[in-house]
């Protein structure tokens, strides 16, 4: 086995510089970061309406350090096809089309494009950075907020369940799907690098948890223990579908296997505000939901 | 060496894209433009044309796939009619605001509700303020070289240009085509040299949050203009665009013998009315000058090919010039609560440059009802007996219409 790769051994060089926009505490501009870390130069990035438009900067200086299309919210993925086209047209190889959009710009209003590129077998790296709502727009309910979570727009609490992204990629036959988190920062780098380089020529997605301190209601320094908390009680845990097959991630696996303890999903809920409207009876039955989830991981 | 081939105008447009070298097509089919983009994705697959066909699952997507592969380096190609061309709308804004010399065919067809598939400007004339230079079109080898012509016009001063062209009327009619010679067209259209691209070696981001104020604040920059610098920028390019659009067409005619102007004349020297129309209804309205001419009513026809930038300088001049009290505006759109758009832009030209004409509108042919030479006979006598009895300010008329 190969020695265990610690943040000191990662590529030394930026390709986010500081200053960008983030807010302070923002995780997926962390996410970013080390994604880019594991892709490099030779990557061109793809950013509808988001954070992340506001992230790279306002016109005329930029933070970021490769080629970045900003275009409009529900067409990040065909854009991804559209910048990959001309790349091969024009006879240049070497370089990774990655599209950097948000859950909302993914799973709501994005997820036809998203769709199409899929099918297509586009050459792309598609990342969802998640965090569970429109922020960029002021704190509004998506596909992908959770059941109870409060935004603007619910704001007595969501109703539903959020969309199991993932799962609708990996139902589009995409050979590689992810779950990451940057709070795991070496895990999340390594499965960029396996999709950059194993995967190379293919549609890969990955999808990112993005704990947003004034979205979600938790100070800007807890962003990491937070993102911990998501995975570390099972509410995000990290995974890969290969070929459709799920390969858990080490920290997940080590909670299935019981060589870690799972926390409580109260833990995570009552650590923001955005779930003070939770009933400790919801919190009973999401509890049961992901015990059971993780009973099914045990027959893997 | 060129060929003479018969095409329908939907054909020419593809045979149009080959000889200019398109390098991605992205489409989506819609009646009645998919003949074209079938025909387009068949020179791929055969190898008659080294491009890229993206399939898309939109036409909101086809546009951005231009958009992208246009901001990528490549020159870039789609088509499309009606609730196509609508649902493109925000990324058509977003191609001109982006400055990238994408072509579009649009084949012109009615707007839903209720559905209907045949042919009416509203598709093209609702995009009208999107940034984009509009072309129309009377015949298919008009078809094929205004796209030749389209991409060295968007190249030169990096602006999108729409081909427009009537469904069925032209999409699915056969006329003989000239096929220019591959040697000729690489003369006359050379390689499309990006501005800026997305490029690792030199890595920009592009289409970035701009203030609307003029930063001071950046140490490297001494001034920078914001967003309204960059939109009276694509302004001005097409405000100074005629000079281009001309020279390109006369090129083009010095060339291959085949020029168009800004809009062509047709037995308007001593004429007392000028019927001013669009596509093929402008031919239409020929043989109904001709037919006139020969009951002694002297009209000629003015045929307008550039709709966007509009010529407002150049008509009002050609007005000025004119023996002709009256013009007959037939539009084959309609601004809903108003009037034609070609009829109200016709009219502001004129207001502008103080030039005293008078001006009837008249709609026609919406929703693709066959227009006839008889109707456009009949709208000439309208007009002339409502001059005669002293009804100048005459309002617009809707024609052949069910009331």
């Amino acid at each position: 086995m190969s020695k265990k790769l610690l943040p000191r051994d990662l590529p030394e060089e930026e390709l986010i510089y500081p200053g960008t926009r983030a807010c302070a505490g923002c995780s997926f501009a962390l996410a970013y970061r080390f994604a880019l870390k594991a892709l490099g130069r030779r990557t061109i990035a793809c950013t509808p309406a988001s954070c992340s438009t506001v992230h790279a900067g306002m016109y005329p200086v930029t933070s970021l350090q490769i080629p970045m299309l900003n275009t409009a919210f529900e067409s990040t993925a065909a854009a991804l096809s559209g910048i990959r086209a001309a790349l091969d047209i024009l006879g240049k190889k070497d370089i990774t089309v990655l599209g950097w959009a948000g859950d909302g710009g993914t799973v709501d209003i994005g997820i036809q494009a998203l769709s199409g590129a899929a099918e297509r077998e586009t050459d792309m790296i598609y990342v969802c950075y998640d965090n569970e709502a429109y922020m960029n727009t002021g704190v509004q309910r998506s596909g992908a907020t959770p059941y109870g979570a409060f935004t603007t727009t619910t704001p007595t609490g969501k109703r539903q369940k959020r969309k199991n992204m993932p799962a609708i990629m990996a139902a589009h036959g995409v050979p590689y799907v992810a779950t990451a988190n940057p709070s795991y920062p070496i895990d999340l780098y390594l499965k960029f690098k396996k999709a950059k380089e194993e995967f190379k020529g293919k549609t890969r997605y990955i999808h990112i948890i993005a704990p947003c301190p004034p979205g979600w209601g938790f100070d800007q320094s807890d962003t990491i223990r937070i993102g911990r908390l998501a995975t570390q009680c099972g509410i995000w845990p990290l995974y890969e579908l290969i070929e459709g097959k799920l390969v858990l991630s080490k920290v997940t696996r080590d909670l299935v296997e019981g060589k870690t303890k799972r926390k409580p999903v109260k833990e995570y809920f009552r650590a923001q505000t955005r779930f003070r409207t939770l009933s400790d009876e919801d919190i009973q039955k999401i509890q049961k939901e992901i015990d059971r989830q993780f009973e099914t991981y045990k027959s893997l | 060496m060129s060929e003479k081939l018969v095409l329908s105008g939907n054909h020419a447009a593809a045979h149009a894209c080959k000889g200019a070298r398109v390098q991605v097509i992205a489409a989506y089919p819609i009646t009645p433009q998919s003949p074209a983009t079938e025909l387009l994705s068949r020179f791929v697959e055969t190898g008659q044309l080294n491009a890229k066909y993206v399939c898309v699952e939109s036409e909101h997507s086809a546009m951005t796939v231009c958009i992208a592969a246009s901001s990528t380096g490549a020159r870039t190609f789609t088509a499309t009619s009606a609730n196509g061309l609508a649902l493109m709308h925000e990324q058509l804004h977003w191609a001109a605001g982006a400055r990238l010399p994408i072509v579009m065919a649009c084949v012109n067809r009615a707007v839903a509700a209720p559905w209907n598939v045949w042919t009416d400007n509203q598709d093209s004339i609702s995009q009208r303020d999107t940034g984009w230079i509009q072309l129309y079109c009377e015949d298919n080898q008009e078809i094929y070289d205004t796209i030749l012509q389209a991409y060295k016009i968007a190249e030169q001063i990096y602006c999108p240009v729409m081909v427009c062209y009537d469904g069925y009327i032209l999409s699915h009619t056969l006329m003989p085509v000239e096929i220019i010679d591959q040697n000729a067209i690489d003369e006359f259209l050379p390689p499309f040299k990006p501005y800026v691209t997305l490029d690792p070696d030199d890595p920009k981001v592009l289409n970035l949050v701009t203030f609307p104020w003029i930063r001071h604040d950046h140490p490297h920059i001494e001034k920078f203009g914001g967003y309204p610098e960059i939109r009276y920028k694509l302004q001005q390019t097409l405000r100074s665009s005629f000079d281009v659009i001309e020279r390109v067409d006369k090129e083009f005619g010095e060339k291959f013998d085949r020029q168009y102007g800004i809009f062509k004349e047709y037995m308007c020297d001593e004429a007392d009315y000028i019927i001013l129309a669009m596509g093929s209804l402008a031919s239409e309205a020929t043989v109904a000058a001709e037919i006139l001419y020969e009951e002694g009513y002297t009209v000629g026809v003015l045929s307008l090919k550039l709709f966007r930038p509009f010529p407002a300088k150049q008509l009002a001049t050609f007005a000025k010039q004119s023996a002709a009290s009256t013009f007959i505006v037939i539009d084959r759109n309609l601004s809903y609560g108003y009037e034609g758009a070609l009829c109200t832009d016709f009219k502001a030209a004129l207001y502008t440059h103080h030039v005293q004409k008078n001006v009837h509108g008249y709609l026609l042919g919406i929703g693709g009802r066959d227009v006839n030479v008889d109707q456009i006979m009949e709208i000439v006598h309208k007009s002339r007996k409502a001059i005669e009895a002293g009804q100048l300010d005459k309002e617009t008329e809707w024609i052949n219409i069910m009331k």
